[in-house]
């Protein structure tokens, strides 16, 4: 696909902006759009390989099963878990109301 | 019979039973301190890693078995995006495409009381979110919330059922059904009322020659099961009638209003369920090899079905008792206990549901164990076979043994409980009566059978109940020949 307007609307980032609670001016809203484009059109590229007998890619390094024990170990006091707070009461974070 | 199909799918949240949360050494105990049990990597603050707890996926495995799930090989994270204050990292660490177990079932009875197997489509490991208090009557009229994260990645399971079932009562027998299995497996606490199991309800009606499902409705909410099967008879009827006038039902979630025993659409965001999942960069992949999952299998004891079959097929109860021993996990332990040390099992099985249920019922604290030894139960109860101690008398010995935690043979000596089988007492005893009652006596001879029974009643009295009745009985009749 050559078209870098075709793969992404301005609608879709500015839909995807709204989820992530990012907000642009119409200027760097175009911008985006067309650098997420060019992106996009990279990776149908790769969409090209056949991957059929390739196994999943679960993490970029070659480990597994990296687990800790059942086992207790020491928290933040309340006051440290509470320093960077921008308000707080009673031990709680204060938050403004959620809709 | 209606003429609207109701369709019906559960989805569970279980905390699972470890020590420390699911990435990190925080402990999972309840606190009622706010924010006195996090850390840097709960409360997702910059730089820190995950690393996950091995037995949250040793028991999310033990819960697919339970279940009669498939256990997947390869198991990864994902990472589900969404804003909202209880989740301090902007996203939930879950399993998305791949769930650690997978096609399960539980067996329900159908109205017909068929056998009816409910599917399980998925059970996946996840993190929980912190805990919201709002400042209003509501969240809506709140001006603002106080967020505590003491519970923020505590580890979950989440378990989603296939919309097989038909009716509130499949929907509460499947649920009361899980519920047991996973306490029975030691996976998770299961107390609804304290929020450790939680129950979601999606629930749509269609007519009856519809092929396709009608709009699907989810109910939260719900902390019990009761609340379950009355949320779902109400939203029945609810939707049957807005069909019945032709209204169209929206999809949405309500919530459950126990006081009014309604259920009223709760207000949400919109774009609230893109979540723009994608794979945990944190977090490498977990290997589950076949030794691993045949040990966690070994480690399953034995659970509610097989045990209501064996306490009727290999110790004779009744299908009725063998389902109310095994309802409740701590009364189906003492009685295992108990039963591998005497044969009473059917009297076993009657003080257990009566006596012993009625002091737990009565007593105002929560027994994680019941406090009555086994030892103890099976040599009260063979003191009753023997004839050494009375059927009442020994419902005394057993409250008794319950509040004071003395042994049974120290609380029968102490009342003088012991029966009296002593032949030459006896008999001395049954002969002071005939000549205290010569009328009864010389109607019982003249062939007024049922006159023994007020002799033997007196002969009881004069022995504070003590006497051995049969053989009051033998001796009686046996001297008025």
């Amino acid at each position: 696909m050559s078209d870098n307007k075709t793969i992404i609307s301005a609608e879709d980032v500015d839909y995807v902006a709204k989820l992530a609670h990012l907000q642009f001016t119409s200027q760097e809203a175009a911008d985006c759009t067309a650098k997420l484009a060019s992106i996009l059109n990279y990776m149908q590229e790769l969409q090209k390989i056949d991957v059929t007998d390739v196994p999943i890619t679960t993490h970029v390094l070659p480990l597994q099963n990296v687990f800790r024990e059942d086992e207790t170990g020491s928290c933040l006091s309340r006051e440290a878990a509470l320093a960077n707070a921008p308000e707080q009461w009673e031990g709680y974070f204060k938050v403004p109301r959620i809709i | 019979m209606s003429q609207y199909i109701t369709t019906i799918g559960l989805e569970f949240h279980a905390e699972l039973k470890t020590k420390t949360k699911i990435f990190c050494s925080c402990p999972t105990k309840f606190s009622d301190q706010p924010n006195t049990q996090t850390c840097p990597v709960c409360l997702g603050l910059p730089g820190v890693l995950p690393v996950l707890n091995k037995h949250a996926v040793e028991l999310a495995v033990k819960a697919g078995l339970a279940l009669n799930c498939q256990i997947s090989p390869l198991n990864k994270f994902d990472r589900k995006n969404y804003f909202y204050p209880d989740l301090p990292k902007g996203y939930q660490v879950t399993q998305y495409p791949l769930p650690v177990c997978q096609k399960g079932y539980i067996t329900v009875q159908d109205a017909a009381g068929q056998d009816k197997k409910v599917r399980i489509n998925r059970i996946h490991l996840e993190e929980d979110a912190g805990k919201l208090v709002h400042s209003g009557d509501s969240i809506a009229d709140s001006d603002y919330s106080l967020a505590d994260y003491n519970r923020a990645a505590v580890p979950l399971i989440e378990i989603v059922s296939e919309p097989d079932m038909s009716s509130a009562e499949e929907a509460r027998e499947f649920g009361e059904k899980l519920r047991l299995i996973l306490a029975y497996a030691q996976v998770s606490d299961v107390k609804m009322e304290q929020g450790s199991l939680r129950c979601d309800v999606n629930i749509s009606l269609r007519p009856r020659e519809q092929q396709e499902f009608g709009v699907k409705v989810e109910i939260k909410n719900l902390n019990s099961f009761k609340a379950v099967y009355r949320a779902i008879q109400y939203e029945e009827q609810r939707q049957r009638e807005m069909l019945d006038q032709g209204a169209t039902i929206v999809q949405e979630t309500r919530l459950w209003d126990e006081a009014s025993g309604t259920t009223k659409a709760m207000r949400s965001k919109e774009n609230a369920h893109d979540y723009r999942y994608f794979p945990e960069p944190d977090l490498p992949p977990v290997i589950l090899s076949p030794e691993w999952i045949a040990d966690i299998a070994a480690s399953l004891p034995e659970l509610p079905d097989a045990k209501t079959a064996r306490l009727q097929k290999d110790l004779g109860l009744s299908a009725y008792d063998s389902r109310q021993i095994v309802a409740s996990p701590a009364i189906a332990c003492l009685f295992d206990q108990t039963a591998a040390l005497t044969k009473e099992y059917k009297t076993l099985a009657n003080w257990l549901l009566g006596d012993i249920s009625r002091l737990l019922n009565n007593a105002e604290q929560e027994y994680e164990h019941i406090p009555l030894a086994a030892e103890d139960l099976a040599y009260l109860l063979e003191q009753v076979k023997s004839g050494a101690v009375n059927n009442n008398s020994a419902k005394v010995v057993l409250e008794e043994m319950f509040i004071s935690g003395q042994k049974p043979a120290d609380i029968i000596a102490a009342h003088g409980f012991a029966q009296i089988s002593d032949a030459s007492f006896l008999t001395e005893a049954v002969a002071a009566v005939i000549a205290a009652n010569p009328q009864p006596a010389a109607d019982y001879r003249a062939g007024k059978k049922q006159a023994l029974g007020f002799l033997v009643g007196q002969v009881m009295k004069q022995t504070k109940g003590q006497a051995n009745p049969a053989m009051v009985r033998d001796l009686l009749a046996k001297s008025l020949e």
